[in-house]
């Protein structure tokens, strides 16, 4: 199962893109209910591609609210397969594709 | 459509050719090209303006014709709507800060192949805070401030 729902719709050329996913996004300043520190644990950098194209990057903290939502635009067209991407700070990633609509 | 494809196209070109010069005259390593480099020092700052010099290069910025849209009180500091827009051209970096947040720094969005200069999230706030948005336009940052009050704060500990 992907962490990752997307979609990307295009009208007027704009392809319009929102994305959520499943991430705790823990600060490292959280507690948990035995009062020990929960270790910061965030998705650092979220990308954009369609083909070789890059169409953003997305730097984060951990100040993003948990279970990520994010919307962005580009010039682009329907069939296009836009692939999007996550990459957090203990190493963990994960990346699906869709077809623009 | 067809006028929309050419600025597609033109921007392309230009980019390509801007970026084929600075690689010819080694101004850029190829590594560079293909990854955005994280502001370490900007996300680790823990005040408002070391984080605004480490992310941008200064503290003090020119306002900008940037719209920032987010609830003028929060009930929940954990998860704040928040987007940004602006009617600036040739934008390439937009960045966001919760001023009275410990890690002030919350995000940078790096404009791609024919991206808009906008972005939209949810953020975490401390508790009530301007919330400031800088972009980079035409080379030179520019920022917008907005109040954000909030009721219940969602930074934990």
């Amino acid at each position: 199962m992907s962490t990752i729902r997307v979609r990307a719709q295009e009208s007027g050329g704009v392809v319009t893109v929102r994305a959520l996913m499943t991430h705790p996004m823990e600060t490292g300043t959280s507690k948990d209910s035995a009062g020990n520190l929960i270790p910061a644990h965030y998705i650092e950098e979220v990308t954009a591609d369609v083909g070789d194209t890059r169409v953003m990057t997305a730097m984060w903290s951990a100040t993003i609210s948990r279970n990520p939502f994010y919307q962005f635009q580009f010039e682009g067209q329907k069939g296009d397969t836009l692939k999007l991407a996550w990459s957090d700070n203990k190493g963990e990633s994960d990346s699906v594709e869709v077809t623009i609509g | 459509m067809t006028s929309n494809k050419r600025r597609v196209f033109l921007k392309g070109t230009l980019a390509a050719g801007t970026v084929g010069v600075a690689v010819g005259a080694g101004l850029l390593t190829p590594s560079q090209l293909l990854a955005a480099a994280r502001p370490a020092d900007a996300f680790a700052a823990r005040d408002f303006s070391a984080a605004m010099e480490a992310a941008l290069g200064k503290t003090d910025l020119p306002e900008g014709d940037i719209d920032i849209t987010a609830p003028e009180i929060a009930e929940n500091g954990m998860v704040v709507p928040v987007t940004v827009e602006t009617g600036m051209g040739d934008v390439d970096e937009m960045a966001l800060f919760v001023v009275e947040n410990g890690a002030p720094f919350t995000c940078k969005y790096v404009l791609g192949a024919g991206a808009a200069p906008m972005f939209a999230t949810r953020i975490k706030m401390a508790g009530s805070s301007d919330v400031v948005a800088a972009v980079r336009s035409g080379g030179n940052w520019y920022s917008a401030a907005r109040e954000v009050k909030v009721t219940i704060g969602g930074c934990g500990g």
